[in-house]
């Protein structure tokens, strides 16, 4: 078995008396689709701040390509390959969305304490970026604040800007919400490929895009993992359909 | 070229012509204006890196172009006296030396107060950097050997290779080049990939760490570059009026940098120019009138808050692009 990409330990994390992340062991290994589901309120987002370090833990590991990156800053882990995407987009909202994309490829790059060269007639810049908005389908949009576009157009560019990162793995929080059965089924066509690329955590509520692109599934309750599988596994476990998936299964 | 290129340019060209325009009907007092305009209109624009591009709202800005102020003073009387600064040092009356001096004092200063004040943000930010300042005020008037109260008068305007500092238009010429200097390097840092990571930070710090930038150091390197530039704008004023004292450190002085840029337009330019051009006429055309002209002052900034909120440079030339 492949070395895992992510490897997460014992992980804890409380608000008050609130048990939002409760002994979380999880991990991503390479070139697959690991789906985490679960109700409303179960811990999902809160398990992704934790790892991409928006987020202290109060107890546990978070092993990234071999190393623990507990101590390192949000900053430090995107600069190690963490490419995420926020539930609620988060994007410079004045700056094209060309531009947005141009911040990661400039990260990438390397250091930004660069004063003089304008950034826009940069092709070593704007080139890659524009690529990243092709891939997500975003070319026609480029010149258009973030702000002004619409919401599933902010969610493909929060994923432009992590391919841009050149992520070694993609966290991605709810990526499909609010986009439409279009924008949905090509997302699905879209995540299918990517995770040759880099493997993905997927955190998504759309379970007919769920069970066509997750290789497993670990299905978070009340902030403990109460099962995790392949596909049919969890479709037919009897806890995991009386305590989320109901009739959807 | 943009409608915000020839605005600024406008502008610029404006202050230059002001000058000659007085000479030619003999009103030297007017080329003082237009100096003064230049010197704010330079610290402004080194306040702007920071406020303006950087969301940093330093309402301690005086501390650095008092710094500034002082670093004229000081190494003038020094070299007026012909005693030694220290460790042998002499002082001089090259303004080219006396700025770089400034700056880099400035700098070092604004180094510690950012390594600071930068890790707090908003309102707490707003009252740290106003205590540093408080505290290099209460410093300056406290320490005797400069004045301390009373301040310090320069004698004899301090020297630049070729012009005759003592007249107004050699003077005017030289705060002139260096706000063009620092108007140019304003554009290059805003538009570069400092600028960008500086700008994104403000817009959202979560989206700037999680594309593996950290916002700290960029903070920190823009809040120093900011407070260099602001010193020299001090090392001229001091030069302008020959003389330097504690106000030039006090709280009004920083509260004043941010309504230039507030008036001119946040972020943009041309906005401390427009903001300096403003003020100093308001004050010149008021300030004879009545003692309360800040009053007015009061109700425009008011006016601007609450309606252009793109302050002068809002209403000339529109909205800000970023491309
Ligand atoms: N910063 C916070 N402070 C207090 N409670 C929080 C905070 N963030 C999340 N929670 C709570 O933790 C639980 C898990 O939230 P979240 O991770 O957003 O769930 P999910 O993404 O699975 O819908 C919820 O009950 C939520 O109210
Ligand atoms: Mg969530």
């Amino acid at each position: 078995m492949a070395e895992p990409v992510l490897d997460i330990r014992g992980l804890k994390k409380s608000f008050g008396a609130l048990k939002a992340t409760d002994d979380v062991n999880l991990d991503l290994k390479p070139g697959e689709i690991h789906a985490l589901i679960g109700p409303n309120g179960a811990g999902k987002s809160t398990l992704i701040h934790q790892i991409a370090g928006t987020l202290m833990p109060d107890s546990g590991e978070v092993r990234f390509l071999g190393r623990d990156v507990l101590r390192m800053g949000v900053a430090e882990r995107a600069c190690l390959g963490l490419g995420r995407t926020f539930q609620v987009s988060s994007l410079a909202p004045e700056f094209s969305a060309l531009r947005n994309v141009m911040l990661a490829v400039q990260a990438r790059q390397g250091s930004s304490f660069r004063f003089f060269r304008p950034v826009m007639s940069d092709r070593t810049l704007t080139g890659p970026a524009m690529e990243a908005l092709e891939r997500v389908g975003l070319q026609d949009r480029a010149a258009i604040p973030a702000a002004e576009l619409s919401h599933g157009e902010r969610r493909q560019l929060e994923i432009a800007v992590a391919l841009a990162l050149g992520a070694r793995a993609f966290l991605l929080d709810e990526p499909m919400a609010g986009m439409g059965p279009e924008g949905s089924r090509a997302l699905t066509a879209f995540l299918h490929d990517l995770r040759h690329e880099a493997p993905i955590l997927l955190v998504e509520h759309d379970m007919e895009a769920v069970f066509a692109l997750a290789d497993r599934i670990s299905v978070l309750v009340y902030g403990r993992v109460i099962a995790t599988g392949t596909v049919e596994e969890i479709r037919s476990d009897p806890a995991v359909r009386e305590a989320y998936l109901g009739d959807a299964a | 070229m943009t409608r915000e290129a020839i605005v600024t340019a406008v502008l610029i060209a404006a202050l230059l012509a002001a000058p000659f325009a007085a000479q030619a009907i003999d009103e030297p007092f007017y080329i003082t204006l237009a100096t003064r305009i230049a010197i704010l209109a330079l610290a402004a624009t080194g306040l702007n890196i920071a406020l303006g591009l950087g969301g940093l709202v330093s309402f301690g800005h005086a501390a650095f172009f008092g710094i500034g102020g002082y670093a004229a003073g000081i190494l003038a009387t020094h070299a007026f006296n012909g005693e030694p600064l220290f460790l042998g040092l002499p002082g001089t009356n090259d303004m080219i030396v006396i700025w770089i001096v400034g700056a880099l004092a400035a700098g070092a200063a604004a180094s510690l107060i950012g390594l600071i004040s930068l890790r707090t943000s908003g309102v707490y930010f707003i009252m740290i950097t106003l205590a540093f300042a408080q505290m290099v005020y209460y410093f300056a008037i406290s320490w005797p050997a400069y004045g301390g109260e009373d301040g310090l008068s320069i004698y004899v305007r301090n020297a630049f290779p070729g012009a005759n500092t003592l007249a107004p238009m050699p003077f005017f010429l030289i705060c002139f080049g260096v706000l063009c200097t620092g108007l140019a390097a304003f554009r290059s840092l805003m538009n570069s990939r400092f600028g960008a990571a500086l700008q994104a930070g403000r817009q959202n710090e979560v989206r700037l760490a999680a594309v593996g930038i950290a916002p700290f150091t960029i903070r920190l390197a823009a809040f120093v570059i900011s407070a260099m530039l602001t010193a020299v704008a001090g090392a001229l004023f001091a030069d302008l009026n020959r003389f330097v004292s504690p106000s030039m450190l006090s709280w009004h002085m920083s509260g004043e940098l941010i309504v230039l840029i507030i008036l001119g337009g946040v972020g943009r330019l041309g906005g401390p120019l427009a903001g300096a051009a403003l003020f100093v006429l308001f004050e010149f055309a008021l300030g004879g009138i009545t003692e309360r002209w800040q009053l007015f002052l009061g109700l425009v900034l008011l006016g601007v808050v609450l309606f252009a909120r793109g302050g002068v440079m809002g209403l000339l030339a529109g909205r800000a692009r970023h491309g």
